[in-house]
């Protein structure tokens, strides 16, 4: 390991400029005659749209223009897609509705775009935007996922009878059956997996231009998948063909998902800037945010698990309903099937399991991936499957699970994923050292000396990443690939810039996927700069998501560095005078066994640019090389994290005392990093399970709308965490990485409950477990005893 | 832990609102290209303020939050806007000495005060020890919070004279949200930035003059 290479700590190249206030997000770039974009959006959950009035708000001071769905259906722009199919049990593909950019006909949530207005100043577009009269008959709301597909229910798309997208399914229902038929124990629990609202800090933001000189349109939009983006606005949304459209995405503020998909806001302002000959901004403020952005998890879940007398798993069925809005996200059918139900085996040899989801419309904002993406739904109900089993049967948990780990590799489950490696018992041996696991008897004695309840729970989590191989997600109903470019172009000094459809928000792209040129090419990492994030640039790119970056970004990088080392040695061959596969490169230097003489890696670029040791017709000039990366397989990260906590059953407050994550990643390349991503992916975990849940009022109306009502995480809400590292290389990359960017959000919400329900005795409480949830539960019982 | 909450001044009275002191800075002067502080029929009010140890003085619509007036005016843009509810600290600066939230004090109030941003904290081109405990700690991921983080935690140091714990920094930053790190390394961060700034002898309150 060299001190910038693979394995490094290294310290962030791009922090410079953060915390000097000088990185460029959307929101601080400003075009020349920049006009502004507000949107008027619905007050009602479910109503028809009777008239839109644009005439006083168009009178406005300051207003450049007024449009709604009709305008945009006049100029035949494409509506919002959903690009994963699904189809039902019975075959049928699933029923989705129109998602038109602004609403035609009806809107379907509080926060629906009913109309645009364009101002000279935002103030103007705001002040014209109060000044739209928009004429409502309200219609009854679809809130509640458990009800919503009931017959007496609202219908919220014609195309959805029962407001049912699909019914689907995965897995063996009889070979289930027979295995519960025959079980000593059978575990069955209900789960609610709280809808989340996603709140990265930075808002989303677009600004939409247009080149009327060369008939050619630019967007600058807060995005973790730029190429995507420009592929969706061209191909499907029509706004203009993919070589006449340019989709920059400068510094992101975060994403977690919720910067993948493509938006009205951002289809609308890059429309209206041809229609007004004015570049158009639009951002976001937080509200907009609460009420807008695509929102995350919404499952109701009845679970079961049978196990035989000795303790061995025989089988896993569960039953969701997955709530997924007023309409379709851009991959929001995907993630409570092929993201969900595939990870239902957990780390453990589960013979049998059935899985089967129905997708719900209800009058909300549209839920699609928040990080995770599914797999925190699945890691939830296997891991409080497994501790309950485990309690029932009278087994310790560790033991319990590690009785049922899968403990040899490749690993074929029942539900699709070929696990390729891992070592699940390392993991939780270290975690349960860690943790001091032993010790945990005397704790909760001195914890009770104090009148607290301590309870220790546990969460040994595996997730699908890389979100890839292309075939496989094809043959699943995606309608993209999933793999990853790169292009390596070295400069004649010897410095390199690299292109990456990988997209970093936060990742600390521009100093890992630096350390691998580093140490490859054995060049200070001050040579590397990073580029991503315009499309102009970069050729095609999938994006940031699914922990993929690593696993699937970094190692087009490695492939395109293969190509141009083997182009080098050719040129370091001509210089050298020895034949080329006598040349070899080490640590940055070319040498040969047929010479005593070497070469720096920069000498070689500036030969390779010059030309003047080799023919047009013995060698092309120049050094750059691009490559595609399609892995053959998922990644499969996987750890175990142990949540010990305290709860006051006076007050319901209940404070982690110690949190243990002993994650396997494979490769590390910046451990500094991936640890950074644990504590992360930790903190959203908890939020999940003790603070953060989005409640619609049976209107529609979003009660939990700003951060006055939505509980955030904040910095005193956490402790600082146990983090440590077991390793077993991916197979399938050629760096061994597995990903880490969702670990922790996977991990938490389980171990927290666990540990609550261990410290409470009884299996009582949802997420979020907030004071007042716990306080009920904690004193459930003398409740019961009052009321008799 | 109250004090990002705390104006540093009363809103000034309109009348007063233009001392006129200090000579107007060429950049903060001139009127933007894009003047999204001024709209149309909106109230004018002139200003004058010292920004990062620059005079910066407008003419602004009397509705402009100080935030707006320094992203849009002064094109300085390392401060952010992350909610409308005063909650997530992305745009925490220093007014006369004191931690606010920019998003919630109008820039008429701001009349005659001295202003630091991010873009202030560095001197002579040397970074704040505090800005470089967060990149030493990787205290920050997106960067987005990363400006209101600093500029807090500087505040806290100084007002607690360095007198502080992981418990002190997990309390006193109640009014900064960070979505990406877990606070676990930016806790790091200021403890290592509040060791710094102690040893250099600026962990002291600052002066509000």
């Amino acid at each position: 390991m060299t001190a910038t290479g693979i394995g490094a700590p290294v310290k962030r190249k791009e922090d410079q400029r953060f915390i000097t206030g000088k990185g460029q997000y959307t929101d601080d770039i400003n075009r020349p005659g920049q006009a502004y974009a507000v949107f008027v959006r619905s007050p009602h959950a479910h109503a028809t749209l009777k008239n839109i009035d644009l005439s006083a708000a168009l009178k406005s001071p300051g207003c450049l223009g007024a449009f709604t769905g009709a305008d945009l259906a006049a100029d035949k722009v494409g509506t919002l897609i959903c690009g994963w199919m699904i189809h039902s049990k019975d075959g049928s593909p699933m029923k989705a509705g129109v998602h038109p950019a602004l609403a035609q006909g009806k809107v379907r949530y509080v926060g629906d775009h009913v109309a645009v207005v364009i101002g000279e100043t935002l103030n103007a577009a705001k002040d014209a935007a109060e000044k739209v009269s928009v004429d409502y008959d309200a219609l009854p709301a679809v809130t509640e996922l458990a009800s919503a597909q009931n017959a007496d229910q609202p219908q919220i798309h014609a195309e959805a009878a029962n407001n049912t997208v699909y019914q689907w399914h995965l897995g063996d229902k009889a070979a289930v059956a027979a295995a519960f038929a025959g079980a000593k124990y059978v575990t069955k629990i209900d789960l609610i997996n709280n809808r989340l609202i996603p709140n990265a800090i930075e808002p989303r933001a677009a600004i939409g231009e247009w080149d009327a000189g060369n008939d050619s349109l630019t967007l600058y939009t807060t995005s973790q998948n730029p190429h995507v983006t420009r592929l969706v606005l061209a191909a499907f949304i029509g706004l203009a063909p993919e070589h006449k459209l340019r989709v920059i995405a400068p510094d992101v503020g975060g994403g977690f998902g919720s910067k993948i998909f493509i938006y009205a806001e951002e289809t609308v302002c890059l429309w209206a800037a041809r229609k007004v000959g004015r570049p158009v901004k639009w951002t976001g403020d937080r509200s907009e945010a609460f009420l807008a952005d695509a929102h995350g998890r919404d499952h109701v879940t009845h679970a079961e698990l049978a196990v035989d007398a000795n303790g061995k798993i025989l089988a896993l069925r569960a039953s969701t309903k997955a709530n997924l809005g007023g309409y379709l996200s851009t991959f929001a059918s995907s993630v409570p099937t092929y993201l969900y139900a595939p990870l239902l085996s957990g780390q453990y040899d589960i013979p049998a399991i059935y899985c089967e989801v129905d997708g719900v419309y209800t009058n909300t904002a549209p839920v699609d991936a928040y990080r995770g993406a599914g797999r925190p739904e699945a890691t939830f109900v296997v891991e409080r499957l497994v501790e309950v089993a485990a309690r029932q049967i009278g087994m310790d948990p560790a033991e319990f699970r590690r009785q049922n780990f899968i403990k040899s590799f490749p690993h074929q489950t029942p539900v699709i994923m070929a696990y390729d490696a891992g070592d699940y018992e390392a993991c939780l041996n270290k975690a349960l050292e860690l943790a001091d696991y032993k010790g945990l008897g005397a704790r909760k004695a001195e914890s009770a000396k104090k009148g607290l309840k301590r309870g220790l729970g546990f969460s040994a989590y595996i997730e699908a990443c890389g979100i890839a191989p292309s075939q496989a997600v094809g043959s699943l109903g995606a309608g993209v690939g999933l793999w990853e470019s790169a292009e390596v172009r070295v400069n004649p000094t010897g410095s390199v810039e690299v292109l990456t459809g990988s997209h970093s928000h936060g990742q600390g792209h521009e100093t890992t996927f630096a350390q691998l040129v580093s140490q490859r090419l054995g060049i200070p990492i001050e040579q590397v700069t990073i580029v991503h994030g315009d499309t102009d640039k970069v050729q095609f790119g999938m994006g940031t998501y699914g922990s993929r970056s690593g696993a699937v970004g970094m190692s087009a990088i490695f492939r395109a560095i293969d190509k141009v080392i083997v182009k080098a040695k050719k040129v370091a061959g001509f210089v050298l005078e020895v034949p080329e596969e006598t040349v070899d490169f080490n640590d940055g230097i070319f040498s040969s066994k047929a010479t005593n003489k070497t070469l720096t890696f920069p000498e070689v670029a500036l030969q390779a640019y010059i030309a003047h040791k080799f023919t047009g017709a013995q060698l092309e000039p120049g050094l750059k090389e691009g490559a595609f990366f399609d892995p053959t397989n998922f990644t499969f990260p996987s750890g175990v994290h142990i949540c010990e906590l305290e709860i006051d059953p006076a007050t319901g407050a209940t404070r982690i005392e110690r949190w243990t994550a002993v994650d396997d990643f494979g490769t590390l390349v910046n451990p500094m990093i991936v640890e950074g991503q644990v504590h992360g992916g930790i903190v959203q975990g908890v939020g999940q399970a003790l603070l953060e849940g989005a409640v619609y009022n049976k209107d529609g109306q979003l009660v939990t709308a700003s951060f006055m009502d939505y509980t955030m995480p904040r910095a005193s809400d956490v402790p600082s965490f146990k983090v440590a590292m077991t390793s077993t290389p991916c197979p399938s990359n050629p760096l061994g990485i597995k990903g880490c960017g969702e670990a922790g959000a996977i991990a938490a919400p389980a171990a927290v409950i666990n540990a609550i329900t261990d410290a409470l005795g009884h299996e009582g409480v949802a997420m979020p477990a907030t004071p007042q949830a716990v306080w009920r539960a904690a004193n459930r019982s003398t409740q019961k005893l009052a009321a008799e | 832990m109250f004090s990002l909450f705390r104006k540093g001044k009363k809103p000034a009275e309109p009348a007063s609102a233009s001392p006129s002191a200090a000579p107007p800075a060429a950049a903060a002067s001139a009127t933007p290209s894009n003047p999204t502080t001024t709209t149309p029929g909106g109230r004018m009010v002139k200003i004058n303020l010292t920004v990062n140890g620059k005079p910066a003085s407008a003419d602004i619509d009397a509705r402009t939050l100080l935030v707006q007036f320094l992203r849009e005016n002064l094109r300085l843009t390392g401060t952010h806007v992350g909610c409308d509810t005063s909650q997530c600290g992305a745009c925490v600066v220093h007014l006369d000495g004191r931690a606010v939230k920019s998003c919630t004090t109008l820039a008429a109030s701001c009349d005659g005060a001295k202003v630091v941003t991010i873009e202030g904290l560095a001197q002579g081109g040397k970074l704040h020890p505090m800005q470089e405990a967060f990149r030493e700690h990787h205290g920050l991921q997106c960067g987005f919070c990363t400006p209101g983080m600093i500029m807090a935690a500087v505040d806290i140091v100084a007002r607690r004279g360095g007198r502080v714990s992981e418990d002190v920094v997990r309390a006193d930053l109640e009014g900064n949200i960070c979505r990406c790190t877990g606070y676990h390394n930016i806790v790091a961060a200021v403890l290592a930035g509040a060791a710094a700034m102690s040893a250099a002898g600026t962990a002291k309150p600052q002066a509000a003059e």
